[in-house]
């Protein structure tokens, strides 16, 4: 083999390794995209049939006032645009800043015509994590209240 | 009086500023020694005027001088004098003023200790720094000049916020800023390297000990910050994949990438350009992190909406920087010819390997970071990218990178020996595939025990491989055992730092492992007297007090009995504040740390019965993340102290720097 | 060529953020939620007066005028960024309401006498219906409702004098015409 030809082959191999790390990366980021993004809705889109049936999505608003009613560990709230409002369900413990007028974020599914079950609920600036789409409304109540 | 002289002192830096950027750069190009002394000089001067500007501005504070605009907007006369003093960066303005200080300071040292750089090189770096110097002053002077006067002066501050005096707060930004703007001194040398189109051993020498500090500081504030979210937030969680969080993270990749190009360079003399250019990407992304995370591009635009003005400056800014940068680069980088030749199965291929794996990482997480701007600015619906996406796409991407570790650092420059290479790594890889094996016995039936199997083996080859790697260089066992001791002193300190940093890895990918896949949590309603049973521990609620006054807040605080098999282990008090002004709750866990994992108590308000609702968890190894971090740092800080950076660099010439024979 | 992939990938972010920052200067904040309130009428309302013995302020006096509903707290630090700047916006023909938002009457007052009253009336929601039903998430805010009683715009978060001159008041001034 001629040191050319060896040059070559060395070079093959390289671009070998750079082009699966690409190709890997690529891969993995078009399958978490298809599975991993959350869309954000407002009850009003929820009720009009924007969001999926079946796939998580998000849905922010305002808690409406004199809807949470607490069960134990359950509670029962309504999310609101101010002009539909969706009932939630989750389990678990509220944020701290979870109140009633306030901005929230639920995270879950639509399990039944009209019955969003939240797996999770994001309040404000709470627990440091800011959903983007909410932020402009949540840094407001960080500075606010 | 003395803000007029702090504004003064940031006009003065200024000029002096523009001055170092020109005249030591025409220097250069005419090799005219008394324009090239002007560089050192002015470096020191500009520090000096930034200090001044700096403790102008902290004076303001400490006295609350409220005809201070910025001091009446952040601070308050009864503020503890700790708070006053970090208060100074603890908004837009003085937190830019902290850069700018800290950025002047870096250059600073370069005059005052980097006499042994080649003139030329070190000229040039420092009239680049200037640059970026520069454009900083023009945009705290034109946007967010912290002295501004407020007439007629308030009577006292509206900085009164007790939720945002907290220490971790106040240390966090220096730390990660030192990190962040350290990388401004790799980037000038970069710069300064395309001006003079050489990049040799010598260069990639001289930019490895900024680098480091910057590194260090860098991972020094992740981890800090990391821990901070863990030990306050009341949630358990160590991160959250936010854009803020990631903000950091991206430089930290670039540069944990570039410290490893770097090494290439200067022992192989290839794989020039590519460091160069990683050079100037990691500073970028540094000033992505402070900027569009400050002023919230990234994750709000609700401060750019108050004042644009001060976008549209800091995008021209980044725009004229980076842009300029890679335009540069663009032209001179054919000029980097890369000399050696590059065997695939060596020790620079494995750290190209490395480096292609990295940068793939960091794809994933600048696109993960950015997708919600890309989709909601293209009307493609709002959209979040949570910690799913990250797991999804990151984690994987580093596997490869992990299971090449040891492999790589056994193998020799120029031409490496795979065969043998795995040969020595066969007790390490029957030590990962022992305890892969433990952990599914005894996690079997569990969710993901085969994952939780897997993250564990992995931990344990780099462990054992990065020591396999250690013994070797000492002839362990080859020779007398004294005789290994002394060759273990003897080692360079990069080779301990190395070793030191990689077992951090291995420490980070324990804890994450023990606390994605391994933690325990329970959330019930409990009544005073009642028992949880987690993890072999028994916790009892005795008691809970509530409405304690505190300063500025009341808060209830609950009694926990711990015990494991009748034997009483602790008693943990979690709290729950409730602030008056503003009106907030917040939580405070109590938590129990030991190696073995983390017991995590917190109380989250009571049901209308009578009952609190609580939260314990059981954390497996999380503590290893942040030990695993500060082993990074330290790994880090013994390689800065390395004989040769002390010592000096090889002499400048083309080819590499001759080995070493002990690497 | 090749050398300068990596400018062109720049290039291409910056144009990115350039091009959402004149989104932003134009008012269209791209990460907003999308009010629902303008080009609607403003709910009805009555509140009553900060200052006992002065007379209310409701929906029904919203017509023949254009008003700038703005609401704020004494509790509110953002308030206090904004308030030196709401005199500017005197003399434009338009209406100043002040509302305070979730307050206690005492406390609203302090404030106002400490920082000065620019507002040409300044009533009370104390519980903040009012606020739910114009869509508040937070203070300030403030709205522009034109001489038939509908919301035209919404300013989230503090006037800075920039917002006030370019966009708030031509908006007033083309309103009252």
């Amino acid at each position: 083999m001629s040191l050319l030809t060896r040059k070559h082959k060395r070079r093959g191999a390289f671009l070998a390794v750079i082009l699966i790390a690409l190709a890997a990366a690529t891969f993995l980021m078009l399958r978490a995209f298809n599975e991993n993004l959350l869309f954000y809705f407002l009850p009003t889109q929820v009720k009009e049939g924007q969001a999926p049936k079946n796939h998580d999505f998000r849905m922010g608003g305002l808690v409406l006032k004199g809807s949470i009613k607490k069960d134990g560990l359950t509670v029962h709230f309504e999310v609101t645009d101010l002009h539909n409002s969706i009932p939630v369900v989750y389990k678990g413990i509220l944020p701290d800043l979870f109140h009633e007028n306030r901005g929230v974020i639920v995270e879950g599914r639509m399990t039944g015509p009209d019955l969003f079950t939240a797996d999770q609920v994001l309040a404000k600036h709470d627990a440091k994590y800011q959903p983007p789409e909410m932020t402009p409304a949540m840094k407001k109540y960080m500075q606010t209240h | 009086m003395v803000a007029e002289t702090g504004h003064f002192a940031l006009i003065l830096a200024l000029l002096v500023a523009l001055v170092q950027a020109t005249v030591p750069l025409i220097g250069a190009q005419r090799r005219d020694a008394a324009l090239m002394a002007v560089a050192g000089p002015a470096a020191i001067v500009q520090f000096l005027l930034a200090a001044a500007a700096f403790f102008a501005l902290m004076y303001c504070y400490v006295t609350s001088d409220f005809s201070v605009l910025n001091v009446a907007q952040n601070s308050y006369s009864n503020k503890p004098l700790f708070y006053k003093i970090t208060g100074v960066w603890g908004d837009h303005e003085g937190s830019m003023l902290l850069w700018e200080l800290i950025l002047t300071g870096y250059a600073a040292a370069v005059a005052l200790f980097g006499g042994k750089l080649p003139q030329g090189l070190r000229t040039r770096a420092l009239a680049v720094q200037s640059m970026v110097s520069f454009s900083f002053l023009l945009f705290i002077l034109l946007t967010s000049n912290p002295f501004l006067r407020l007439v007629p002066a308030p009577l006292n501050g509206q900085g009164l916020n007790p939720l945002l005096e907290d220490p971790g707060l106040a240390f966090h930004p220096p730390i990660l800023y030192l990190g962040y703007v350290g990388f401004s001194m790799a980037f000038s040398f970069a710069i300064a390297a395309l001006i003079e189109g050489k990049v040799d051993a010598a260069w990639a020498h001289w930019i490895r000990p900024w680098s480091l500090a910057a590194w260090c500081f860098l991972t020094l504030g992740i981890t800090g910050g990391s821990w901070w979210a863990y030990y306050t937030l009341g949630w358990g969680g160590w991160w959250y994949w936010d854009p803020t969080e990631n903000a950091s993270f991206m430089p930290w990749l670039a540069g944990t990438a570039l410290l490893h190009a770097a090494t290439v360079v200067e022992k192989r003399g290839t794989m020039k350009a590519w460091t160069v250019l990683l050079a100037i990407i990691t500073f970028s992304l540094s000033l992505l992190g402070t900027f569009l995370v400050r002023s919230g591009v990234l994750t709000s635009v609700h401060s750019f909406a108050t004042d644009p003005q001060r976008g549209v400056y800091i995008l021209t800014l980044l725009g004229v920087v980076i842009g300029g940068s890679l335009a540069l680069f663009g032209l001179r980088a054919p000029s980097l010819k890369s000399g050696a030749l590059f065997a695939p199965v060596s020790r620079e291929g494995g750290l190209l390997f490395g480096n292609v794996f990295l940068s793939a990482a960091l794809g994933t997480v600048l696109l993960g970071t950015l997708y919600p701007l890309f989709a909601d600015a293209l009307n493609l619906g709002k959209v979040s990218v949570g910690p799913p996406f990250f797991n999804a796409t990151f984690v994987p991407i580093m596997i490869p990178v992990c299971i090449a570790m040891p492999v790589g650092a056994l193998l020799a420059w120029k031409r490496g020996n795979l065969q043998l290479a795995l040969k020595r790594l066969l007790p390490a890889f029957l030590v990962a595939a022992a305890l892969a094996v433990c952990v599914a016995l005894l996690m079997a039936g569990q969710g993901r025990f085969i994952t939780a199997a897997a993250a564990v083996a992995l931990a344990a080859w780099i462990l054992v491989g990065m020591l396999t790697g250690l013994a070797q260089q000492i002839h362990f066992r080859e020779v007398p055992f004294k005789t290994s001791l002394q060759r273990l002193l003897k080692l360079p300190r990069t080779f301990h730092g190395m070793t030191v940093a990689h077992i951090g890895m291995a420490c980070v990918i324990l804890g994450i492992t023990g606390s994605t896949l391994g933690r325990v949590q329970n959330i019930q309603i409990m009544h005073i007297g009642d028992t949880v049973h987690i993890s072999g521990f028994d916790v009892t609620l005795k008691k809970v007090r509530d409405d304690i006054k505190g300063p500025g807040y009341t808060f209830s605080r609950g009694t926990f009995d711990v015990s494991s098999h009748g034997k009483p282990v602790t008693v943990m008090y979690p709290e729950k504040k409730h602030f008056t002004v503003p009106p907030e709750d917040t939580t405070h866990a109590a938590i129990r740390t030991t190696l073995l994992g983390d017991l995590y108590v917190v109380l989250a308000g009571h049901d209308a019965k009578g009952g609190y609702i609580t939260r314990i968890y059981y954390d497996p190894f999380v503590v290893w993340i942040f030990l695993g971090g500060g082993l990074f740092a330290a790994g880090g800080l013994l390689s800065i102290t390395d004989r040769r950076h002390r010592v000096g660099a090889p002499q400048r010439n083309n080819e590499a720097a001759p080995e070493r024979k002990t690497s | 060529m090749k050398r300068f992939i990596p400018l062109f990938v720049f290039l291409a972010l910056a144009g990115f953020f350039y091009w959402r920052i004149v989104l932003i200067d134009k008012g269209d904040m791209p990460n907003d939620i999308p009010s629902v309130m303008i080009d609607k009428p403003a709910p009805a309302f009555n509140l009553p007066n900060l200052y006992e013995g002065k007379p209310a302020f409701a929906s029904s006096g919203l017509k023949g005028h254009v008003t700038l509903l703005n609401f704020f707290a004494s509790w509110c630090v953002d308030c206090r960024i904004e308030h030196p700047f709401l005199s500017q916006l005197k003399g434009h023909g338009a209406v100043l309401a002040g509302v305070d938002y979730e307050d206690k009457n005492a406390d609203g007052q302090a404030w106002l006498e400490k920082h000065g009253n620019p507002y040409d009336t300044v009533v009370t929601d104390k519980d903040g219906r009012t606020a739910i039903n114009f869509g508040l998430y937070g203070v300030p805010e403030t709205y522009i409702i034109d001489k038939q009683g509908i919301i035209r715009y919404k300013q989230t978060g503090p006037m800075t004098p920039d917002v006030i001159a370019k966009t708030i008041l031509p908006l007033v001034e083309r309103l009252a015409k």
